[in-house]
């Protein structure tokens, strides 16, 4: 796989540490799910009918405007590890590199969308931007949702709205992920404030990949649950003005106290975590999540002058089983994954 | 505030009275961690699961089992096999089990049955799509066994300007 190779070199879009706030909030991603009218739902399609749907949907997708030239990719013909390389890079599902039958997603070469056929929907279309760029993604996933509109009818009910095969989606399909790094709030045993925050709301809180997954390196996404009743920019802006804004002060005040009154701590876990990455030998995916994490605050709060950011954010992709192993260019055992996390960090880490 | 009474390290933000069947009174203060850890708090869950709401609707609705047998027509799922899988079989199963969904959806979605947000534009005479190249070729294929050429040519015409634009 030509593609797939070059792109786990570098770090995607939604990794770009950049735009507003993004010293707290990794990345924002909206997904719509979507439905073919006139046809079932894919727990009781037959595999010719999932087959119609894929090419059904790719053709619509290739047809409409803005998404030309965007890469389309057969799950079928991928083997486990390009498809976990993809689920890495947040640009699939792990259910949807897992599942059976016809199943296809196509990205531009920014990976700022992605649209993957045949999931639990037959169509759920997402849009990933780093920073707080809340905005500039709806704006751009209704725009490509009006476009596929054109050349497709979507299951709609005049009471119940877009049709899902789940209620729990149903109405504006609307999923809104914002990804924040809250290293601080962890130190300072508080992050219960951002749980309370978020069940007030009715909002998930889950780890880095998403649903049932830790909080790898600090890392908190959370995510709407109501998406009937409300307008798609009501459920936005709940994020937008009112949870993220809440919690992007709350990690700021922990930072600031930790500089404040903790130093001393607060540079022992930064150094400790250097020392770790540039000498250690064998190394897990989720130590070095949890180092990186650290080095990154360490940025962030000022204390670490010599690291690039864009360094760590290629290193959280990177360091993952999937994209080390395409990096090496070959499958790696548990241990010699560890072996290799450990010399791709050190390597990184002492070119800065 | 003070600290957790159990790792002193964390401000205590879960405060318990008990009182014991003697009359006599306890009081904790704990931090989230050790009163998970104790078991005392369940973690976090903000909105239950498809199949915790499905056990809810089923424990209480009084007509139960006459719901749990309801079938869509279309898909041929009963509200029983949805209520396995989680997953509903056809977009018609939304007014087929529109009963026992309505609750569902009321507890999913903070108490709202009704859509507000985007619609998909209805305006002008209804435009062909990719949809419509399916039903059309299958019509074609049936022109031509019946032998209807003028018809067949009108549909791959058709068929033409659907793929071609």
């Amino acid at each position: 796989m030509k593609p797939l190779d070059e792109v786990t070199r570098q770090a995607s879009e939604w990794l770009r540490g950049v735009g507003p706030l993004s010293d707290i909030v990794i990345s924002s991603r909206i997904r719509l799910a979507r439905n073919v009218r006139g046809y079932v739902f894919l727990s009781r399609a037959d595999a010719d009918t999932r087959t119609e749907l894929a090419e059904l949907l790719q053709a619509a997708i290739r047809r409409s405007r803005d998404l030309e030239g965007l890469v389309h990719l057969d799950l079928e013909r991928l083997d486990d590890l390009d498809r976990a390389v993809l689920v890495e890079r947040h640009l699939i599902s792990r259910q949807h590199a897992e599942g059976s039958g016809a199943r296809r997603v196509a990205f531009d070469g920014n990976e700022v969308a992605a649209l993957m056929i045949n999931e639990e929907d037959h169509l759920r279309v997402q849009v990933m931007r780093s920073g707080l760029q809340l905005d500039q993604a709806w704006e751009q996933i209704s725009s490509i949702d009006d476009a596929l509109q054109e050349n497709l009818e979507f299951a709609f009910h005049p009471k119940y709205g877009y049709l899902t095969a789940c209620p729990t989606n149903v109405g504006t399909g609307i999923r809104v992920s914002v990804m924040l790094h809250l290293p601080a709030l962890r130190l300072t045993n508080e992050l219960e404030k951002v749980f309370q925050a978020a069940k007030e709301m009715r909002l998930a809180i889950r780890g880095f990949h998403g649903e049932g997954t830790e909080a790898l390196g600090d890392l908190f996404q959370i995510s709407n649950q109501v998406t009937l009743g409300r307008t798609e920019i009501e459920i936005i802006e709940d994020f937008r003005d009112a949870i993220i804004p809440r919690i992007v002060e709350y990690e700021r005040a922990a930072r600031t106290s930790l500089l404040k009154n903790r130093l001393h701590a607060l540079d022992d876990k930064i150094w400790r975590a250097l020392g770790t990455l540039q000498n250690a030998r064998l190394i897990s995916s989720s130590e070095a999540m949890q180092y990186l994490s650290h080095l990154r605050m360490g940025v962030h709060t000022g204390r670490l002058k010599n690291i690039e950011l864009q360094t760590l954010n290629e290193l959280f992709l990177q360091t993952q089983p999937a994209h080390l192993q395409k990096l090496q260019g070959e499958r790696l055992t548990g241990e010699q994954r560890s072996y290799v996390r450990a010399s791709l960090i050190r390597a990184r880490l002492s070119r800065n | 505030m003070g600290l957790c009474e159990r790792c002193r390290k964390a401000q205590a933000t879960f405060h318990l009275t008990n009182i014991d069947a003697s009359g006599a009174k306890q009081e904790r203060h704990l931090c989230e961690r050790c009163a998970i850890e104790e078991g005392l708090v369940q973690i976090a869950k903000p909105v239950p699961d498809v199949a915790e709401l499905l056990e809810g609707l089923v424990a209480t609705g009084k007509s139960a089992s006459a719901l749990a047998n309801i079938v869509c027509e279309e898909c041929g799922i009963s509200y029983v096999e949805f209520r396995n899988q989680g997953l509903l079989g056809c977009p018609n199963d939304y007014d087929a089990f529109e009963e026992p969904l309505r609750r569902l959806l009321e507890r999913a979605h903070d108490g709202a049955t009704q859509h507000v947000g985007k619609a998909p534009k209805a305006v002008g005479p209804r435009r062909l799509v990719i949809q419509d190249l399916r039903r059309l070729k299958r019509r074609l294929a049936e022109a031509i066994a019946a032998e209807d050429y003028e018809r067949a040519a009108r549909l791959r015409d058709e068929i033409r300007q659907l793929e071609g634009s």
